[in-house]
């Protein structure tokens, strides 16, 4: 919207060289994808912006869809639309109808929407439903270099593959349905520049807290965010996804990195991608997405990895996260009051003492799934740990693959007996207790260590109280029934 | 759909002084399985408005007089931040909430405010807090949407910014939709054009058809 504040014009980096002296012709990624996706300018310094692709779930779409029915409208381009329903969906069967009439009716709505729209559909019973912003990339669907949109903010996720991806409301799903534009203000741009090394147990996830931890929940609004150093260049497209995705907790709407040879190997060969010659005069093009060595961003952000352990949120917000062998934060100790009280009302919430130590906290839940990371890779890195363990007597833990094809991958590769085995139950792919809308879900009280990306009042279900961390940890917490540094466990 | 006109607006200030405020918080998400967008007002801080026996919580600030039936929000800092769920701004004007201030809001949720009528009005924090101090004995403040100005009890006056075009679409009702197809269709089909030519890979699955 208007994301550009005086104060945040003030607060560039001072080794950032002004609008007026940036090197004519230099480009970041971002203004890259901005200009090749700009339509026309329009007043308030804004542009109409092309929209390449939009993934429509069951939550966000009904209104659209009315919209375009009550005023007679048309979709513009049907394919370049993909729909799928994963946020209500229950995960522990997928052959009976849906128990909950809400979510029966909102599903059903959702088919008859893509039927009658003759929007490309992945069946709730089909191997190709999953989360939207895991069956994007899956399915080639998501393509560097385009710009992608969904009504879920997390969509910053498919920013790894150099696209500029952002969340949007439902009246712009509608928008972008009927004139495949969408008006936007040009963001800033932010460099994360990561250096160091990560060590083990050392993940994205980690990586991604700290930062958000360092910079806030408002430390980005405004900018579109590029990550870059040694460290990103050698994660995996798994990697680069969970921090592109929780860029959004840190108020930023896009999060990017640059394609490179890891992109295309993920890319090539994917259902809808470009295949023969179209393949590679587009990798070709995609390898041209580099932010030119000469250009400048608004502000830039190092962040040492060589600092980071294990990060455990302890609040109500994805900020407030300490590593876990730190000790609670004392309220008394910060100094802003509004910080202050923030804490103290988060203390109170999640029912834990300032001062004492965040690792023995007991727990009642464990949740391995979600965006962020429900991911083959995600689910390795928790089977690792709960291999030829056993979870706590008094801990429920689920295991709900990102997609049909993570889930039927860790199949193969025997991941589904070890979680079963060590007493995770092995659920069907969905959005599940990261928004808690089917019966995934905490009562008052319950405490869960979570993978997913939002530990705000009630994201889990009313009372429930929620820690954020990796797939090991969280599996980590499920064997020994409290908050546990993995590294004690797994080496 | 579009959004009712906005000009100005009378009104007592509520009272929220918590920073982040989420839109988790404004409209949990269980109650997004309800696909109308109408009627969602009873949802809104439902959490924090009732009690876990759906007995209004007496101590919440939104179940007190004159607070109750005040079309006006005061928050604190990054109002409205979290999912991009429209919801959150359809409950909050069901309520009867036509405008919100605060020192700065979520993107997303800023943006669907105005795409509904609702006007986000971003002051200093340090107003915010003079106001928010002040609001609880009662504040009734008259927004002007014409001269940007929230002016309080009469007595003093704040500027408000609000991008030119950004305003007239409030001021009028405008519907973003119907503008970009009734004012763009032939630039919207000139880059279709020029991206079919550049990059003939995005339009390849259509071709097939
Ligand atoms: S997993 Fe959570 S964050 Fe991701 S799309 Fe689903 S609800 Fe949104």
């Amino acid at each position: 919207m208007f994301p550009i504040t005086n104060q945040q014009r003030q607060n560039r980096d001072p080794r950032c060289v002004s609008e007026d002296l940036k090197v004519a012709g230099a480009k970041t990624l971002y203004e890259k994808l901005w200009d090749s996706h700009r339509v026309c300018d329009l007043a308030d310094d804004e542009a109409l912006i092309y929209i390449d692709r939009h993934l429509v779930h069951e939550v966000s779409s009904p209104q659209a869809f009315a919209a375009l029915r009550a005023s007679e409208r048309q979709l513009r381009r049907p394919l370049t639309h993909y729909a799928v329903a994963d946020h209500a969906v229950p995960t522990r069967n997928r052959t009976d109808a849906i128990e909950d009439p809400l979510a029966r009716a909102q599903v059903a709505e959702l088919e008859d929407n893509v039927a009658d729209f003759h929007v490309p559909y992945a069946a709730l019973q089909g191997a190709d439903q999953g989360i939207v912003h895991v069956i994007g990339p899956e399915s080639g669907f998501t393509l560097p270099g385009t710009t992608i949109v969904c009504g879920d903010s997390h969509t910053t996720t498919h920013g790894a593959f150099g696209a500029l991806a952002f969340g949007i409301g439902a009246s712009e799903c509608g928008t972008v349905m009927a004139t495949q534009c969408l008006r936007q203000k040009k963001a800033l741009t932010m460099l994360v520049q990561l250096s160091g090394i990560a060590s083990r147990h050392v993940t994205a996830k980690d990586i991604a807290l700290a930062l958000i931890a360092r910079i806030g929940t408002n430390g980005a609004a405004g900018y579109a965010v590029e990550y870059a150093g040694p460290v990103v260049s050698a994660m995996s497209m798994a990697e680069r996804m969970t921090l592109c995705n929780l860029t959004i907790e840190a108020g930023s709407r896009v999060g990017l990195i640059a394609p490179d040879e890891t992109t295309l190997a993920f890319v090539k060969g994917r259902r809808l991608a470009p295949q023969g010659p179209s393949w590679d005069r587009a990798a070709s093009y995609w390898l041209s997405l580099l932010t030119d060595a000469s250009a400048e961003y608004d502000s830039i952000v190092e962040l040492d990895l060589d600092r980071i352990e294990p990060q455990v949120t302890w609040g109500t917000s994805p900020d407030q996260t300490v590593s876990i062998a730190q000790a609670i934060p004392d309220p008394t100790a910060i100094a802003d009051t509004s910080a202050r009280r923030q804490a103290e009302t988060a203390l109170d919430y999640m029912g834990l003492k300032a001062g004492t130590p965040l690792e023995g906290t007991v727990i009642s839940h464990v949740f391995i799934g979600s965006c962020t990371n429900g991911r083959i890779e995600d689910l390795r890195a928790a089977a690792a740990v709960a291999a030829g363990r056993s979870v706590a007597s008094d801990v429920t833990a689920i295991v709900v693959p990102g997609s049909g094809a993570t889930r039927l991958q860790a199949e193969a590769e025997g991941l589904d007996r070890i979680f079963s085995e060590a007493g995770f139950q092995w659920r069907h792919p969905g959005c599940s207790m990261c928004v808690a809308m089917n019966d995934d879900r905490l009562e008052p009280g319950d405490r869960c260590a979570s993978t997913s990306n939002r530990n705000f009042e009630g994201r889990q279900g009313a009372g429930g109280r929620t820690h954020l961390m990796s797939p090991a940890m969280a599996a980590a917490a499920a064997i020994t029934g409290y908050l546990t540094d993995v590294r004690k466990i797994a080496e | 759909m579009k959004p009712q006109p906005f000009k100005t607006l009378f009104g007592t200030a509520a009272p929220l002084e918590q920073d982040n405020i989420d839109t988790d918080i404004i409209f949990p998400a269980r109650f997004l399985l309800i696909t109308a967008r109408e009627g969602l007002g009873r949802y809104a801080f439902h959490d924090r408005r009732f009690e876990s026996d759906d007995q209004e919580n007496p101590d919440f600030i939104l179940n007190q007089q004159p607070f109750r039936e005040a079309p006006i929000l005061l928050a604190g800092a990054n109002f409205g931040s979290g999912s991009s769920r429209e919801q959150a701004v359809w409950a909050l004007l069901g309520f009867g909430i036509r405008s919100i201030i605060a020192p700065s809001f979520g993107e997303i949720f800023q943006a669907n405010c105005l795409r509904n009528g609702i006007l986000p009005i971003t002051l200093p924090d340090h107003i915010v807090r003079q106001l928010l101090g002040r609001a609880l004995s009662g504040l009734n403040l008259t927004i002007d949407l014409e001269s940007q100005t929230v002016a309080v009890d009469d007595e003093s006056r704040f500027d408000f910014d609000i991008p030119p075009e950004r305003k007239l679409a409030l001021i009028n009702g405008w519907d973003e939709t119907a503008q970009i197809l009734n004012q763009k269709a032939n630039e919207i089909t000139a880059f279709e054009a020029r991206q079919r030519q550049e990059q003939p890979w995005l339009y390849e699955r259509e071709i097939d058809q």
